[in-house]
């Protein structure tokens, strides 16, 4: 009888492991050596940031992605990446103008998308941030965003038992550090990468567009790309596109980078791709649509020290906008907007 | 006896591994330690009041920096580099004396270092060490190391609390604020394998408020962009010097 109940606890406690095992091993969670090789799309130049000192592997990544969904990165623990960046938005802020923070508290710019960051060569509306890795910690010390400190991130992470041992399978030893917390979120934020809507696939000769959005690529092409080059939809440059500076943000833009007049009122030129999900529109999210972007391109009344380029797109007639709107669209990439890679951990 | 032989090779192996480790007996260490004074008083922090040029009242409550790409000139004129970058800070002693490893023996009659953290290492990511940016010598917006951050209050300054703060960095031109300095040891210093060499740095923090421009406390207590950055920069590039001499 005493052996029967010992073998039945046995049997019990087997179960239990295969179970557990069957939860933590949930596939759709699950990343593979596969899932974090770095893929170049075809047409796409030489990445900037390039993973040379941040060998990418499936523990760092998986760290990094349990750590932007963390709001215990914030000073109140109410805050994290993914509150304002949301997958579904392809990382931008559906929906709100400004970034928001801890307390309710409001930021002065937009949220920009993630997406294919590592073609950046500097970060932000204002290309303050010369490294993708050092960019987080903007967001986790700005007062009106997270509001912490990176020496009590760090104390926090230390007393976590999880992320002891998270840090521990990713860099194989038990230091933790700013540097290991920075780059486990570079390499998650650094493979978002989207290079497989439909504009990509009638490039790749995969798919077709329809007549009016066939439309719309040429006349963007003649018209916004000198700003927003293909394939990524920007040439990292820094614009002053024309709109009226709104006085109670007194954002000045890359001026203040630079510390040049002549840089007052410029802003990074946004990437495209995933447009349709990231409105509201410009630094300072002022455009709930993109017809009141065009409108605003088109109307050829521009605040002074425009970028002469500006002139391009005046006058652009209501079916003009139209067709370049439908193109705009097809700049969505449901592939990357559901790829399960970035998918919140949480929820398994 | 397969024992003795493999006992007898182990001991073969060792033997040639330490013959090479030898080879590091023909190198030495150098320690280096800052001294810190206000004029020709030792610095200390919150308490004392000392007079700038115009002779306005202040207290230092906060004084670091950055040194980094040390060389050191031998007396036939050649340069050695020494690896490193190390913040030294007026509120931790063991931070102003710093050792250099790996010199090679030999007589050295000049050192030099920059004020900073050289262009590369200013863009070079998420770093440790004394690089970690949190150890709130980083601006976070605009990328880039602070080099000298020296803080303190004035009954002067027209900032609030009447504090006085100078936040020195930038190394992208025309902004530049990556200073060198050059010392001339008068006496050489002998580096030798067996001993510890040592070498004395006064660094005078008086030196941060005059020459070439001489700052009145009371029209700039704050610092921490480009504007008078490169003046401040230009004053404390000559705040070190070899007392012994």
């Amino acid at each position: 009888m005493k052996q029967r109940s010992f073998y039945i606890i046995v049997l019990l406690f087997c179960t239990l492991i295969v179970c557990n095992s069957f939860v933590d091993d949930n596939p759709w969670f699950s990343i593979t050596k596969k899932d974090v090789e770095l893929k170049v799309p075809k047409g796409f130049p030489k990445p900037v940031y390039t993973f040379k000192n941040n060998p990418l592997n499936p523990e760092t990544f998986v760290l990094g992605r349990k750590l932007f969904y963390d709001p215990l990165l914030s000073s109140d623990s109410s805050v994290s990446c993914a509150g304002c960046h949301q997958r579904i938005a392809a990382f931008g802020h559906i929906d709100h103008q400004l970034s928001h923070g801890i307390n309710g508290l409001i930021g002065k710019r937009n949220v920009p998308a993630l997406q294919n960051l590592i073609w950046k060569d500097a970060l932000m509306w204002d290309g303050g941030v010369n490294n993708l890795e050092v960019q987080p910690i903007n967001p986790i010390t700005n007062p009106l965003e997270m509001n912490e400190s990176l020496t009590n991130v760090i104390l926090k992470l230390k007393r976590n038992k999880e992320y002891t041992s998270l840090f521990k399978k990713a860099f194989k030893d038990t230091v933790i550090n700013s540097e290991r917390l920075l780059k486990a979120l570079t390499q998650f934020t650094g493979l978002m990468i989207s290079a497989n809507s439909r504009y990509d696939k009638y490039m790749r000769k995969q798919d077709t567009l329809s007549k009016t959005e066939l439309n719309g690529l040429k006349l963007f092409r003649g018209k916004c790309a000198t700003c927003h080059r293909e394939p990524l939809f920007t040439d990292n440059s820094y614009r002053n596109n024309g709109i009226l500076p709104d006085t109670s943000l007194r954002d000045t833009g890359r001026g203040a980078i630079t510390g040049e007049a002549k840089d007052n009122n410029s802003f990074k030129v946004p990437g495209l791709r995933n447009i349709e999900m990231t409105y509201p529109y410009m630094h300072d999210g002022r455009f709930r649509n993109l017809k009141l972007v065009l409108d605003h391109y088109s109307k050829g009344v521009y605040y002074k020290g425009y970028d002469v380029n500006l002139n391009l797109s005046k006058g652009l007639t209501e079916k003009e906008k139209t067709e370049i709107i439908s193109f705009l669209k097809t700049l969505t990439d449901k592939e990357f907007l559901y790829d399960r890679r970035f998918a919140d951990p949480n929820m398994k | 006896m397969k024992k003795v032989v493999y006992i007898a090779s182990v001991l073969a192996i060792l033997w040639i591994a330490m013959s090479f480790s030898d080879k590091s007996e023909n190198k030495g260490k150098l320690m280096i330690e800052f001294q810190h004074y206000v004029n020709d008083e030792v610095l200390k922090l919150d308490s004392v009041v000392y007079k700038n040029e115009l002779g306005q009242n202040y207290t230092v409550t906060n004084f670091k920096y950055y040194i980094s790409t040390i060389q050191l000139k031998k007396t036939d004129g050649k340069e050695i580099s020494l690896p490193g970058y190390f913040l030294i800070r007026e509120d931790e002693e063991e931070s102003k004396k710093i050792v250099l490893h790996n010199i090679p023996v030999g007589d050295y009659t000049g050192l030099s270092f920059i004020i900073g953290v050289d262009s590369l290492h200013n863009c070079s990511g998420a770093q440790s060490g004394a690089l970690d940016p949190a150890n709130a010598m980083f601006w976070a917006w605009n990328t880039g190391y602070i080099f000298m951050k020296l803080e303190g209050k004035s009954p002067v300054s027209q900032s609030p609390g009447k504090l006085f703060e100078f936040h020195i960095g930038g190394y992208k031109q025309p902004n530049n604020c990556i200073r060198s300095v050059k010392l001339d040891l008068i006496t050489k210093k002998q580096v030798l394998s067996n001993a510890t060499a040592q070498l004395l740095i006064k660094t005078d923090v008086s030196e941060i408020l005059k020459t070439p421009l001489s700052i009145d406390l009371s029209k700039l207590s704050s610092v921490t962009g480009f504007h008078n950055a490169g003046s401040i920069a230009d004053n404390y590039s000559d705040m070190f010097s070899l007392p012994e001499h």
